[in-house]
Parts: C-alpha cells; sequence; structure tokens
C-alpha cells in the first residue's frame, strides 16, 4: 500500500530541505517529494500538519539482550520501544549471550529480526573472539552477516596492538570500529563518577581521565593507521576536546554521546539511586555544557541512547552491586529536542545527529528522504507533552531515571519501509 | 523536643539540638554503665537485631550490651553465617528479618547507601552501625561526646583529622557532626587519601602538612590505615606513611598542651600512632569505646520513641 505523508515541515538535512511538503511512498520506498501531491487510489493518508516529517531516526547503539538476556529485553519488545521512541532503525550491540562474535549468532539475530521486529535491527559484531580482547573476531563474516560495525561494547580494547590491528583490518573490508575508550585500571572498583558527589556519598569514584587517556589513545591509534574509529558515548569535557582538535587535523573519528549525559549530572546518584548507575557514569556540570557545546560545533556527530535494559532485580539492589545502564529508546527524542528549545542545535542539526549520521557513520543507505531512498519516515509533534510511565513503557524493562518526567515531543508515527509500525 | 527520625543513617542528616539530644542522653545514661547491676527496663519487650555483613567486634558488642543494658532483646546475625553465603539479596534478607517483628536493626555493611537502601524497605528503625565509606555515626556521636565530656563544649574546638580520609566513614560523620556543632575541623593525610570536594563537605580546612592540622589542637584524631585496603598504588610503604602521617610525641607536643588522642580502633601500632602515644595521659582511646557503649543506648532510645528512663 502507499502511503501519503501531507502537510508537514520536512527537514531532511541530507538534500538541505526544511520545508511544508508532502511525502508520497510506494512500494517502500519515497517515490515523491512536493506540495499538493495527489494521492493515488487506495493510499494511506497521514495528515501531518503542525508536524515535523524527517528521515526515520537511527539508534546507533543500542543493547537487545537477544539471544541469551531475553528476560531484560527481546528483539520485539525492544524494537517496540524503539518504535515508540520514532526509531526506524537501531544497531544492537553484541554483548548478548553468546558473544555475537561469529556468522552464526549474526545470522540468528537478523533472522529473528526479520520475523519479530518492527524497526530495522542492524546487528553490530564484537571486534575480538568472545569480546575478550585476545584475538580478532572474523569480522568479514560478521559483515557478510550482516553487521554494520564492530565492538567490543562495554569492554576496551586494551591491548593497543590488537586495536591498531582490529582499526587496520575493519577499514581494509569497510567495517565501522566503534570503540567503548576507558581505562580500566583508572575505573578500579570505581562506580560513579569521581568528585564531591562520590566523596560525600562514599562511593569510589571513575576519574574522568579514564575515559580522556582511553580515547586520546583511539585518537592516534586511528590517526598512525589512517583508519576512521567511532568513540561509544563520550561524556567528558576531555573526550569532546580530544576528539575536536582531532577532527581539526584530519582524524576519521566520529563519536556519539547520550541524552542522560547532556541531561543529567551525577547529582542524579544522590539517594543511592541505581537508575543514574551507568558506564560511563553521569559527569559533572562542565561536561554537561561540553557535551552541548561539542553538539552545537558539530565535534559530536550521532546522539545514541545506549539504550541498556535490566530486570528491576538487578537495579533495586545497593548501590555497588546494581548493573551498569538505563533504558533510552523511549526518551531520547523529547531529550534531544529540548537541544533545539535551549538553541544549541536547530532542527537541521537534531535531525542530522538523531539520523543523517549514524547512517553515514554505519554505512546505511538511510538517513535520507531523497526520492528512490528506503521510506523510513517519522513523523514528529514537537509540542505534544507528555509523562514518562513506566506501565506504558514498551521496553521489557523499567530501568529509567526519567520515569515520571514531564516530557515534551514524541513521535506520533513510525513509518519503516512505507508501513506504519508505530501510532501515537 | 522529641527526636523525630524513625532511622539513624548518617549524622549529616541530624541538627545541631538532635545530635545535643543524643549527646544529653548518652551522658544520662552512661551512669547506669557504672551500676552493680547495669540494666533498666525501657526497652523491655524491644527487640534489636544486629545484622553484620562486615566483621566487626567492638561496634557489634557496643551495640549488644547497649541494647541488652536497656533490656532488649539482642540478636547477632553475621554474614558469615547467614543466607548471603547463599546469594540472598539484601532485600530478601530484610523482608525475612522483618517478618520477625524486630524493634530496630543495627546493620553494618561494606557497601555505601546500604542503609538507605534499608530503611525505605522495612518499617521498623534501622541504625547505621557503618556503610562503606559513607557515615558511621554511632561512631561520630561517641567521639563527640568524648571530646565534650573533656572540654565541656564542642563549638570552637580545633579537631585535626590525619590519615585515609577517602575511605573513612568515621571521618565523614566526624566532619558532619563537629561542623555542626561549630567545632573546627582541619584534615591531613596523603593526597591519595584525600577525596576530591571533601573541603566542601562541612567547610573543613585541608593541610598539606599533617603539623599544620594537629598546631593548636584540642583534638588530634588519628584514623586507621586499612592495611588490606590500599594496596600498592595508594602508598609507597607503611613506614613512609608512619614517618609523615604517624603521631608521635614531636608532632603531638605542636597540638594543645590538654590535647587528646582519639582513634576509632584498632590501633596499627607503630603505624598511625607510636605506641606511646596510644598509651599516653592524653590517649583517649578507651574513653572513647566507654562512651560507645552509652551513645548506642541512647540511639536505641530515642529511635524506640524515648520512653521515660528509670
Amino acid at each position: 500500500m502507499n502511503l501519503l505523508i501531507k502537510g508537514g515541515r520536512v527537514i531532511d538535512p541530507s538534500q538541505g530541505i526544511d520545508e511544508t511538503m508532502d511525502v508520497l511512498i510506494a512500494d517502500g520506498v519515497v517515490l515523491e517529494l512536493g506540495q499538493g501531491i495527489a494521492a493515488p487510489e487506495g493510499t494511506q493518508t497521514i495528515d501531518a500538519s503542525g508536524l515535523l516529517v524527517t528521515p526515520g531516526l537511527i539508534d546507533m547503539h543500542v543493547h537487545l539482550r537477544d539471544p541469551g538476556l531475553e528476560y531484560k529485553e527481546d528483539i520485539a519488545t525492544g524494537s517496540r520501544a524503539a518504535a515508540a521512541g520514532g526509531f526506524t532503525s537501531v544497531a544492537c550491540m553484541p554483548n548478548t549471550s553468546p558473544v555475537i562474535d561469529n556468522k552464526a549468532v549474526a545470522c540468528y539475530v537478523v533472522n529473528k529480526a526479520k520475523s519479530e521486529a518492527l524497526v530495522n535491527v542492524f546487528p553490530i559484531g564484537s571486534i575480538t573472539k568472545g569480546s575478550k580482547g585476545d584475538s580478532l573476531a572474523e569480522m568479514g563474516d560478521l559483515k557478510e552477516a550482516g553487521c554494520v560495525a564492530v565492538s567490543d561494547d562495554g569492554k576496551p580494547v586494551c591491548n593497543s596492538e590488537l586495536m591498531r590491528r582490529a582499526l587496520e583490518y575493519a577499514k581494509g573490508i569497510g567495517i565501522t570500529v566503534i570503540s567503548h575508550s576507558e581505562d580500566l585500571a583508572l575505573v578500579g572498583e570505581g562506580v560513579m563518577n569521581e568528585g564531591f558527589v562520590s566523596t560525600e556519598l562514599g562511593l569510589k569514584g571513575i576519574p574522568w581521565a579514564a575515559e580522556d587517556i582511553a580515547v586520546a589513545r583511539e585518537v592516534y591509534l586511528a590517526e598512525f593507521a589512517c583508519a576512521p574509529v567511532h568513540i561509544a558515548h563520550i561524556s567528558t569535557a576531555g573526550s569532546a576536546r580530544i576528539i575536536r582538535n582531532a577532527k581539526a587535523r584530519g582524524v576519521k573519528v566520529t563519536c556519539e554521546t547520550a541524552p542522560h549525559y547532556f541531561t543529567l549530572t551525577d547529582d542524579a546518584v544522590r539517594g543511592y539511586n541505581t537508575n543514574a548507575k551507568m558506564n560511563p557514569p553521569l559527569r559533572g556540570e562542565s561536561d554537561v555544557a561540553a557535551m552541548k557545546a561539542a553538539l552545537a560545533d558539530g565535534t559530536i556527530d550521532a546522539i545514541a541512547t545506549d539504550h541498556a535494559p535490566h530486570h528491576p532485580d538487578e537495579k533495586d539492589v545497593e548501590f555497588n552491586v546494581a548493573l551498569n545502564g538505563i533504558v533510552g529508546l523511549e526518551t531520547s527524542l523529547p531529550l534531544s529536542l529540548k537541544l533545539v528549545e535551549e538553541g544549541v542545535l536547530d532542527l537541521k542539526g537534531l535531525v542530522s545527529v538523531m539520523s543523517c549520521n549514524p547512517a553515514k557513520i554505519l554505512g546505511l543507505d538511510r538517513g535520507t528522504l531523497r526520492v528512490g531512498a528506503v521510506g523510513d519516515v517519522t513523523v514528529i509533534d514537537p509540542a505534544k507533552e507528555w509523562q514518562v510511565d513506566a506501565a506504558k513503557l514498551e521496553s521489557k524493562s523499567k530501568n529509567s531515571p526519567f520515569l515520571g518526567w514531564q516530557m515534551k515531543g514524541k513521535a506520533v508515527y513510525t513509518v519503516v519501509k512505507g508501513q506504519v509500525v508505530h501510532q501515537a | 523536643m522529641g527526636f523525630r527520625h524513625k532511622d539513624i543513617i548518617a549524622l549529616k542528616d541530624l541538627t545541631k539540638e538532635e545530635i545535643e539530644l543524643l549527646l544529653d542522653t548518652a551522658d544520662n545514661l552512661s551512669e547506669i554503665n557504672q551500676r552493680d547491676i547495669k540494666k533498666v527496663p525501657t526497652l523491655r519487650g524491644k527487640t534489636v537485631i544486629n545484622l553484620f555483613y562486615e566483621a566487626s567486634t567492638r561496634t557489634r558488642t557496643s551495640f549488644e550490651i547497649a541494647a541488652k543494658r536497656l533490656s532488649a532483646d539482642a540478636v547477632n546475625i553475621t554474614a558469615s553465617t547467614s543466607s548471603v553465603v547463599k546469594g540472598e539479596t539484601l532485600s530478601d534478607t530484610a523482608a525475612n528479618i522483618l517478618a520477625m517483628k524486630p524493634d530496630i536493626i543495627v546493620m553494618r555493611h561494606s557497601v555505601s547507601g546500604a542503609h538507605e537502601y534499608l530503611a525505605k524497605r522495612v518499617s521498623c528503625s534501622v541504625i547505621n552501625a557503618g556503610d562503606g565509606a559513607h557515615e558511621h555515626p554511632s561512631q561520630g556521636l561517641l567521639d563527640m561526646l568524648t571530646m565534650r565530656q573533656k572540654f565541656g563544649k564542642l563549638a570552637g574546638l580545633k579537631v585535626a583529622i590525619v590519615g585515609d580520609i577517602t575511605h573513612s566513614r568515621v571521618a565523614r560523620s566526624n566532619i558532619y557532626g563537629l561542623t555542626t556543632m561549630g567545632a573546627k575541623v582541619f584534615l591531613a593525610g596523603p593526597p591519595t587519601m584525600m577525596p576530591p570536594g571533601i573541603e566542601r563537605l562541612g567547610n573543613v580546612t585541608v593541610c598539606k602538612d599533617m603539623r599544620e592540622a594537629v598546631d593548636q589542637a584540642d583534638v588530634v584524631m588519628m584514623l586507621r590505615i586499612q592495611l588490606e585496603r590500599q594496596g600498592k598504588t595508594l602508598l609507597p610503604s607503611m613506614r613512609e606513611y608512619s614517618r609523615y602521617f604517624g603521631l608521635n610525641p614531636t608532632v603531638l607536643a605542636l597540638a594543645k598542651k590538654d590535647a587528646i588522642v582519639m582513634h576509632p580502633g584498632p590501633i596499627n601500632r607503630g603505624v598511625e600512632l607510636a605506641s606511646s602515644v596510644a598509651d599516653c595521659d592524653q590517649s583517649a582511646i578507651m574513653k572513647q569505646v566507654e562512651n560507645g557503649v552509652a551513645v548506642r543506648m541512647a540511639m536505641l532510645y530515642h529511635v524506640c520513641g524515648g520512653e521515660p528512663v528509670e
């Protein structure tokens, strides 16, 4: 069936478009963009007047916990959460059980997604076998099976020689390397940001230097190997500065941050709130400001959620014991829209970091509404107010520090290959 | 005024008046400890559970004696004999204990914030007997009681706290309590053991040299160096630590003549305290232990609603 999205404010940075127009999708592909498009017989029509129409949002860093940890999330529920959040594509990390370090596991994800997922699911394979940091995973096979990047996710590749070879090898086969940048010796037994709040709470701190040093290493390795690297979820002012400088001298480095890093500080940990426990940890006010500045000047290429579902039993425990991570797919868009309200980004900039750039970094033929492109579209009501309610989250897990928050802005239609997969 | 808290988790939560009330009560109750028959019926019929997830002899014994002197029934649970080794969560342990209808749970736990977690989940009172590197309110109170007995007041006293501030719950409780009461706190220790922002906790002064902290001090409080915790990264050696941050007679001579020496125990003799200092006339260490019982009686008494003492 055809789909006509009428009279919305179309924002597509890939074509420099920001104007009110119609979008016609036929057979899952964008057929026409323009004013007053006449709908062919049997076309489903969405009245998008007063709404934003953007290329489908892409979250390049989520955890679907499938296979192996389906009690937290699975491909079906994770994709429902993605659709509810306005995401038409997600790239899922390999820290499953077993790890996505071979073709068989990657194919499992791709095939299960085909039959159960509402949105496009692109697996990310591991850099090293078992994400153990000892030897390279079969990246060629992983790519052939559908992986769009490789990453050891929550684990840094500690061995610099191995990381160098990973960058070189991945460049050869054309797959993106995503680095979780952390100096584990400096992290030690830290459970939150090192600073005044950790001192007050008597919790072991993680210094910002643990992130900065690791980001600096990746930048130098990428520069040396003349290979691209993508840094996951940066959270410190130092990381932003290092990446900004590296970009200026032509190093092929890209990076993402997550909504919580430009929304919350480590103050959120007070009361030993395990829903504010994540890795990297929530930082200080100057880091939050630095994230915004780095988004504003283009140092940060993407907003990703690091959607990390955990069972209540894994969060309803003493702080030290609680697992790291929060769910983020359903709160990312309104928290990011706030950046527009604050003047950090304009709408085009927002769509760039939430759709166009992630597509480019992962090499996806998405993130655009160009005629002939896949008909993945997100229709957003930027004024819609709503409250985050655990009972209404589509994700299987509810570990969010934003529960009860009043949000502004919501995806009202999520369209994947011309099909409406979510309507609010 | 009465004591309005269900729990005592942190001295940070207490006002000057509440701390004074607890210290006054402890002073009154300490008389019971001098009697031939050291028992009053004040908490008769009340059940106190000492739930200790960390090794402790003096604190646990002190709480147990305090409960018994007030005629409460005290039961001790230690982690090595509990369901923790079978994988039970704190929440489940708490639910099971609560089902036995205790009135007070006194807990020690290695995780900062464990008491806040527990107190939100149980209807009975929770008393913090030490949580991670967060707080140790009964130690803070007994330290303050010891100082107040010696000097008659806390306001205006200069208190030097020396040692591993980062890992010390004793230091945090003392900082909160003492600065609330108007004492001036000076901290000293190796830079590797001084946590960021500590000077903002209670408007304390961080000194580079321990002699600066001890100079003209009324109280010199030495913290225990936890040999098992320091690993190889925080200190070059115990020898060097004792040379620069240990209290010996020469450094002690910088303090006021009538200054007292305190230590939460157990002491590493020859490391943070020279033996001659630990056992000198100025040492208030045994007085601290003695006061521990009275302070803990006061804490148990007030969370139970503060019935009249006979």
